[in-house]
């Protein structure tokens, strides 16, 4: 039995999703000769730290009734300097601007030789080379499935399964909440304003919708793909994109009577990076309703192979963090 | 372009070369040959029906050429626009000139708008339209959407494209 020390830097949805699903599988990882302790948390407020091992079950119930699972006033960047441990689980919140907390706490962690698995794209989505590059000379393992598609497989799909395929050109809708605002403007044809209340409402859309509805969540993933499938050495500011913001009801009803539907697309093929509303035929394999994200992968090989998923969600996100730890420490 | 035509060969020996060779000669692409070398018309020659790729600019010296060879051109169809293509067009689009947008593809020579639908729900609000775009080639189809954008930029108008998988 291999133990592997972890500790969980964000407590938020993904966070906790993380321990719910590592508390969910401890016998499965167990069979496959893994022993995840998470030695350390951290959320926006302190942390909890306890080197036997945190109980998981008692510290998402706490944060559940206090909304904190603060014991001690020690930041994520604390811990991961000073306490000792293997993996270094970062689910903070994105920052696309400057890469935030979450670009601090990936360079120190590789800083003190640690393993990263995240699911935050900002940093990648900026310092894509950078944090590679400081990762491989530290020997550190850095995945980073999550960041693309949430709980879809696509990076990993590229690398290992599709392995030996050169990937001509990845094509596929990336944020789900553009496709529902999308996907729902069609059924009631409904304005954008009022399709964007109903996601608020229903918690698919934040508060400052921005990041999705302007196309740049989907922008930081084509950099992710770009770089880590393509080979490229791209940021944000290289992208060409647009939002949805500006399509009427009307544009809709007009595309269907023409046999599409329209989708904010993401694309990645040769030197073009772009996110924009694009015509997808209806029944084509890219057009896939509510929240759902779908890439299509054209290889030389193995033809298109197109994957559908969830693209958010908690558990669904921690999902392909878990896959992401598996395969870093897999006897 | 793709042209689709009738020819009629004499009974004689090397008359279908005389008639496939002004076609290669100027650089068209043989799609079919039909040939029924028991069949006559009543004028005593074989009927031939070629259909083949062509430069539109071509398409002349190719029929004068088989003619010079002796060979009759009974017919000749050319299809000039064998892409269609569709896009949405989101913005002030009446009142940025939509003349000028449908006459700048027109004038391309190798593509043209040939339906416009509009749809304007207030006055001050965004119309959306479909156009209808034909063109003679995948390219020339994807340069046609290519210039649209462009123009798009300039009237501050969203174009809505066909996914990749469509132009290609």
């Amino acid at each position: 039995m291999r133990t592997i020390r972890a500790s969980i830097i964000g407590f938020g949805s993904v966070g906790q999703g993380v321990a719910e699903v590592f508390l969910q599988k401890r016998e499965e990882l167990e069979n496959i000769g893994l022993d995840l302790k998470v030695v350390a948390i951290a959320d926006s407020r302190g942390a909890e730290i306890n080197n036997e091992g945190i109980d998981l079950s008692e510290i998402i119930a706490r944060k559940r009734e206090t909304g904190t699972i603060a014991s001690r006033q020690i930041t994520g960047v604390e811990i991961i300097r000073n306490v000792e441990h293997d993996l270094v689980i970062e689910t903070t919140p994105t920052d696309v601007e400057t890469g935030g907390v979450g670009l601090e706490n990936m360079l120190a962690a590789f800083g003190h030789g640690r393993d990263v698995v995240t699911s935050n794209k900002g940093p990648l989505a900026l310092k894509y080379r950078e944090l590679m590059d400081v990762a491989r000379e530290a020997g550190s393992g850095f995945r980073f499935e999550a960041t693309v598609g949430g709980a879809m497989p696509i990076l990993n799909l590229a690398h290992d399964t599709l392995a030996g395929n050169k990937i001509i050109s990845i094509e596929g809708i990336l944020n789900g909440t553009c496709n529902y605002i999308l996907s729902r403007m069609m059924e009631e044809q409904a304005s954008y304003e009022q399709m964007l209340a109903e996601s608020q409402e229903l918690g698919i859309a934040e508060t400052d919708p921005t990041n999705d509805v302007e196309g740049s969540d989907t922008a930081c993933k084509l950099v992710i793909l770009a770089n880590s499938i393509f080979g490229m050495d791209v940021n944000y500011n290289d992208v060409d994109v647009t939002g949805i913001t500006k399509i009427t009801p009307e544009a809709l009803i007009l595309a269907n009577d023409e046999g599409y539907t329209i989708k904010l697309i993401g694309e990645v093929k040769d030197d073009l990076i772009r996110a924009s509303p694009r015509l997808v035929p209806i029944g084509h394999p890219l057009a896939v309703g509510g929240t759902l994200n779908v890439a299509s992968i054209q290889t030389d090989l193995a033809g298109t192979v197109t994957i559908t998923g969830r693209g958010a969600g908690s558990i669904e996100t921690a999902s392909a963090i878990l896959s992401d730890v598996v395969s870093l420490y897999r006897p | 372009m793709r042209v689709s035509m009738d020819i009629e060969l004499k009974d004689i020996p090397g008359q279908l070369l005389s008639a496939l060779n002004p076609i290669s000669e100027l650089k068209g692409n043989l799609k079919s040959i039909v040939h029924h070398h028991e069949k006559r018309t009543p004028r005593g020659t074989i009927p031939l029906q070629l259909v083949f790729e062509a430069d539109p600019e071509c398409l002349d010296a190719i029929i004068s050429k088989l003619e010079k060879n002796g060979v009759d051109v009974t017919r000749v169809d050319e299809k000039r626009f064998v892409e269609h293509g569709a896009v949405i067009l989101i913005g002030h689009i009446v009142h940025t000139d939509v003349e000028d947008t449908i006459e700048t593809i027109d004038n391309t020579g190798f593509a043209e708008v040939v339906d416009i639908r509009l749809s304007m729900p207030h006055i001050d609000t965004s119309s959306s339209a479909s156009l209808k775009i034909d063109a003679i080639g995948k390219k020339e189809l994807h340069d046609a959407i290519t210039i649209l954008r462009d123009i798009a930029v300039k009237k501050d108008l969203l174009v809505i494209e066909p996914i990749r998988a469509e132009l290609s």
